[in-house]
């Protein structure tokens, strides 16, 4: 039986945290992101499930707070926005060096800097290149929803466990702040230590005699060594981008136009499509749900049905160049984006379809 | 006459490494403390019979691969973060014994908020903390303890505090703080300083065991390699140098 | 009284030669080899073995825990 509740994205992340069965979450305070440790710290989950919740010294803390946690096998999660995720880099890059699951909430607000705390979508380079230094991916997911915040906190720590790597719930201002209706699960109960140590017999719970210890590290001081991990983790993400490609589409089937948006665009960008049609323009909307894996086959196999791609982003254009790998140079793609926590409207969007695109 | 084959019997043994202290040649420089130091944890982790509840974290620094030479579960943190790093896996698995290893470039200068706050929230582990006073492993750089006048190779003629700063007593900086309840500055040059540090080792680790917050184990040591001495000058230097600025003893036992 | 009598095993592979248990030992049982092992250090060895008390305070300062003590108990040792 799901229960129905009306609330705040960011409510709806520690909320689906708790019923999920996490077992830590530590983070630092920062707008527009707040609501997620304060709503934990209401829900008093150490009473119930037993999740621990700690307000770090900072996003530097935290984030290695996770990487301990999730070194013994844990479910642990953090949450933060794109000043405090710049901190995190250095954590985030030995976690994926060391191959651990956590996941990771990015609720966007403009930059670069300390920048605007209006939303913005302006971390998509940073979530889906890298980073942090070394070769890795993030397994990144991008909630367009209230609900969707909800959903893909589980779905997010099932694909960080089923491959070892941090997952990015990479979300903004707008879907952190605003309220909607949302189903949940009900309550799952927490990992014992006996099943975290079933499930990732990998994870530091303390060396028994019926093993040998377990080290989490990425250091590789032999480069032949080095590069073997490499080789190991490119091969890791080429099965996930194999296998994991998540996207929605709307109104595509007979499209002589398509947007390609994520997140909080691809909402504005949905209703600038029924408006597209109204007028008789047919329109149509690819939403990448995940951004790494990014569905670069799937946006291709419109190469050839489509005239033209429009790219609405709220940034100056940053997932247009992976929408252009993709289709490499078979049709026109051009961007429309607004920055500094500025946001488009479905006409604009629109607009830009018949300006850019169609008259272009 | 007894000859020496009659006394090397089994049953005569009185000292030997620690079963935790793996045969791997340590990759330290001779006369290293680090060596004695990683003993003086295996040991006191087989007496208390904790190997299969002990996650020790390695720093970032000479000891980046401590891993290598105590046969327990290990985590390798990044430079500075071992405090955040042990309290993320203490807090998950309050009942296991967690400990960090850290250098003094590591604790005391990259990572001196995460030690702070670690202290500062009590957390329920052990910090040892070596101080020789240089960055060791990148080749004998001042370290923020670095004595005045000592000299390392970002202060060729020596540290100057208008320059440099001073150097900083982070053990009696933190046992100002409410949530460590045992600080103590031990070294290891000499038996009967062994024999103290491995007491302090052992009360920090019980500590853990009674909740009563962070035990932070401090031993002045020796860099013979960055200081450029031998390992008995160094151990000499030390003592004449180092200790009057930082004393051994406890700094706060409650 | 008989004085008491000890032995020390170097690990000669596993010593480095840095000479901390020759000044660590009170009786002047320890020298260092005029030999060198494998990785070309001159290792510790007992130079003065009648002297060795079996302390162990060479083997508490040892860096690389690679002395092993041995002591005969004092009423075998007359």
């Amino acid at each position: 039986m799901r229960e129905l509740k009306l609330m705040k994205g960011n409510e709806a992340i520690a909320e689906a945290a708790v019923r999920y069965g996490v077992d830590g979450y530590f983070g630092y305070p920062i707008t527009p992101q707040s609501e997620v440790m304060e709503t934990l710290m209401a829900m008093r989950p150490w009473e119930t499930t037993g999740m621990v919740v700690l307000q770090a010294e900072s996003e530097v803390a935290s984030i290695n707070m996770l990487y301990g946690g999730a070194g013994a096998g844990k479910r642990v999660m953090t949450s933060s926005s794109s000043p405090g995720i710049s901190l995190m880099q250095e954590g985030i890059s030995y976690i994926a060096g060391a191959e651990l699951p956590c996941v990771i909430v990015n609720v966007v607000r403009g930059g670069p800097g300390l920048g605007t705390i209006q939303p913005s979508q302006s971390d998509y380079f940073q979530s889906v290149k890298g980073g942090g230094h070394g070769d890795y991916k993030l397994i990144v997911l991008a909630p367009s929803s209230v609900q969707e915040m909800a959903d893909f906190v589980g779905l997010a720590f099932e694909l960080a466990f089923k491959y070892r790597n941090p997952a990015m719930i990479l979300s903004d201002g707008v879907i952190g702040q605003m309220m909607e209706k949302v189903e949940f699960d009900e309550y799952k109960p927490r990992w014992t230590d006996e099943e975290v140590v079933k499930n990732n017999p990998w994870g530091t719970m303390g060396k028994t005699p019926d093993r040998e210890r377990n080290i989490i590290t990425s250091l590789h001081l032999q480069a032949h060594e080095q590069e073997a991990q490499n080789i190991k983790l490119q091969a890791k993400y080429k099965e996930i981008q194999e296998k994991e490609v998540r996207y929605e589409e709307f109104m595509c089937e007979d499209a002589e136009y398509l947007m390609v948006a994520f997140g909080s665009a691809a909402r504005i960008a949905k209703k600038s499509v029924e408006m597209a049609r109204a007028k008789g323009i047919k329109a149509g909307l690819l939403r990448p749900i995940t951004l790494f894996p990014f569905p670069f086959k799937e946006i291709d196999a419109f190469s050839d049905r489509v005239k033209g791609i429009l790219v609405p982003e709220l940034n100056a254009g940053q997932m247009v160049e992976d929408v252009k790998l993709a289709v490499n140079g078979k049709v026109k793609v051009e961007h429309y984006g607004r920055m500094g926590g500025m946001i488009f409207s479905p006409d604009e969007v629109e607009n830009a379809l018949e300006e850019l695109i169609i008259g272009g | 006459m007894i000859d020496v084959k009659d006394i090397i019997k089994p049953e005569n043994l009185v000292f030997k490494k620690s079963k935790l202290l793996l045969d791997t040649p340590m990759h330290y420089c001779p006369g290293c403390s680090h060596g004695v130091v990683h003993n003086l944890i295996a040991e006191v982790i087989e007496e208390m019979n904790i190997q299969s509840e002990t996650i020790g974290v390695a720093p970032v620094g000479c000891s980046v691969l401590a891993y290598n030479y105590i046969d327990i579960d290990w985590h390798e943190a990044a430079h500075g973060r071992a405090p955040a790093v042990a309290t993320g896996l203490k807090r998950l698995l309050p009942d296991k014994f967690v400990f960090t290893y850290q250098g003094d470039g590591d604790l005391a200068a990259i990572g001196t908020a995460e030690t702070i706050h670690a202290c500062n929230r009590g957390e329920n582990i052990t910090v040892i903390f070596i101080n020789n006073g240089i960055y060791g492993m990148t080749g004998g750089q001042m370290a923020p303890t670095t004595l005045e006048g000592m000299v390392a190779s970002t202060c060729p003629d020596g540290r100057e505090h208008s320059r440099d700063g001073y150097p900083i007593k982070i053990s009696d900086l933190v046992a100002q703080l409410p949530g460590t309840c045992y600080v103590t500055r031990q070294a290891v040059h000499t038996p009967g300083a062994v024999r103290k540090a491995k007491k302090a080792i052992r009360k920090a680790f019980e500590n853990q065991k009674l909740k009563k917050g962070l035990s932070l184990v401090e031993v002045v040591s020796t860099c013979n390699s960055g200081w450029k001495m031998s390992p008995v000058a160094a151990n000499d230097w030390m003592a004449e140098n180092m200790f009057p600025f930082y004393p051994l003893g406890d700094l706060k036992d409650e | 009284m008989g004085k008491v009598r000890g032995a020390i095993v170097v690990d000669i592979e596993r010593c480095k030669g840095c000479g901390l248990c020759v000044v660590a030992c009170p009786t002047d049982t320890i020298v260092l080899a005029d030999e060198v092992n494998g990785k070309g250090y001159h290792y510790a060895k007992m130079g003065n073995p009648e002297a060795c008390t079996g302390c162990t305070n060479c083997a508490m300062v040892c860096p690389d825990s690679c002395i092993t003590v041995y002591r005969l108990k004092p009423e075998k040792s007359k």
